[in-house]
């Protein structure tokens, strides 16, 4: 592969939330900047850009990741999923947000995206993860006004809804 | 906090990374899963003139099993190794660390041999293959050379790793049966830098216990085994010589108490697990 210079800006394109997405990227514009900047998509969060505070977590190829520790470039091709893409229609919200809504597990909500992408991808890959599983997810994330406890409370809810269907095959 | 400008190779092949690496030694740094390489650009307490990816070289994307050894190639993420089903048989003190090594946020991209890289004293990677005994590999365009891991590790995120090289795999012993393993963390919340973690491999002969986050990288002493009246001072005068310092999250003293009592219970489950 060519050496991508530090002065030139390169074409990115990736799948965003199913849709293909492309844009210029200079080498060092992180993923999260890439998504709010470029691309427009401003549900994924930016708090503290060293990888503590799980704000900015995205799914790269359907595993959690921090966006702010993941260079543009080096998503060129990948499957990445957003906040923006949990939603099954723009006036319904998924199982996994109704349950946080209705739980209250959100007050100023900065730390919210990052936390159900996290849960989603949970729930993906470990239907019956247990309490203390969730609550290791949940650790990769800080919340510093609603606190943890109705974000368990509607993560729980949110995965009996789940397994017993009665919503029906929405995705988390 | 964006990093500083940097050019960007991704490379296709080893002789490609190695090669970068060779042309511009200290101005290069290899990216691997980036997790504790983008906080340090982030925060520009490193600013290198080229990224050397290697997540596509496809000859560092294995893991090898003989029977006898693990060995871990470059480009392997800590998740991957994580979800191999025969983990916990094959490897039990990698399988007890990797849970603790940052969040699963982090492991889906991190790597075992970027963070042995890193070389963080309270790091677990670097911890467990010291306490194992396993080996680094190195490469440069130049030479292959490899050593043990207490070898390798010289200080506080120094290591003897030249700037043209590259660790192209780590090696550890897979697990020998009368042999028993324990692990055991103390941090103030999962997922935080460990104030002190301790491994325990425990023989027939034997005890070795591996102590992270009090010297300035993590160390290994030979002990006699649980039950011996030697025990307690050897612990107590490997908790001194460790020559822990006060930090924000705990005090000498307290370090050295953790080494003292986390030590003999390490080496005690190590010792029930044998059986």
């Amino acid at each position: 592969m060519p050496r991508l210079s530090a002065k030139l800006h390169y074409q990115v394109s990736f799948i965003l939330n199913g849709s293909v997405v492309a844009g210029e990227a200079e080498p060092r514009l992180l993923l999260t900047d890439f998504l709010r900047h470029v691309v427009g998509a401003t549900g994924t969060h930016v708090g503290c850009e060293h990888g503590v505070c799980g704000a900015c977590t995205v799914q790269i190829n359907g595993r959690p990741a921090r966006a702010c520790l993941t260079l543009a470039v080096q998503v060129q091709g990948a499957d990445i999923k957003t906040v923006e893409g949990l939603a099954p229609a723009s006036d319904r919200l998924s199982v996994l947000q109704e349950s946080f809504r209705e739980h209250h597990a959100l007050q100023c909500g900065f730390c919210t995206s990052g936390i159900l992408m996290s849960l989603d991808s949970l729930f993906r890959e470990k239907p019956d993860a247990t309490e203390a599983e969730i609550r290791e997810t949940l650790a990769g994330h800080l919340c510093r006004c609603t606190g943890y406890a109705p974000i368990m409370k509607a993560a729980m809810a949110a995965q009996k809804t789940l397994r017993t269907g009665v919503e029906g095959p929405a995705n988390a | 906090m964006k990093p500083a400008a940097f050019d960007y190779v991704r490379a296709e092949s080893a002789a490609e990374a190695l090669e970068v690496l060779h042309a511009e030694g200290a101005g290069a740094r290899v990216l691997a899963g980036g997790q504790s390489l983008l906080p340090m650009l982030n925060m520009r307490l490193a600013r290198p003139a080229v990224l050397v990816d290697i997540m596509a070289v496809a000859e560092w994307r294995s893991v090898e099993d003989d029977g006898s050894h693990l060995r871990i190639g470059a480009a392997v993420r800590q998740m991957e190794i994580e979800q191999r089903a025969d983990l916990a048989r094959r490897q039990p003190l990698l399988a007890a660390v990797l849970p603790w090594i940052g969040h699963a946020q982090t492991r889906s991209r991190g790597t075992v041999c970027g963070s042995v890289a890193h070389a963080d004293p309270s790091a677990e990677l670097p911890l467990v293959l010291v306490a194992l005994d396993g080996r680094v590999h190195l490469r440069s365009r130049r030479k292959a050379r490899q050593m043990p891991a207490s070898e390798f590790f010289t200080g506080m995120m120094a290591t003897v790793r030249a700037d043209d090289e590259i660790i192209e795999a780590v090696s550890l012993p897979a697990a020998k049966p009368g042999t028993g393993y324990a692990f055991r963390e103390v941090a103030r919340r999962h997922g935080d830098f460990a104030i002190i973690a301790c491994a325990a491999v425990v023989d027939q002969n034997g005890a070795r216990l591996a102590v992270g986050g009090v010297a300035d990288r993590p160390m290994a002493l030979d002990l006699p085994v649980p039950g011996s009246p030697e025990l307690p001072d050897a612990l107590n005068q490997f908790a001194w010589d460790l020559d822990a310092r006060d930090d924000l999250h705990a005090t000498a003293r307290y370090r050295r108490e953790l080494v003292r009592r986390i030590g003999r219970e390490v080496i005690e489950e190590a010792q029930r697990c044998r059986a």
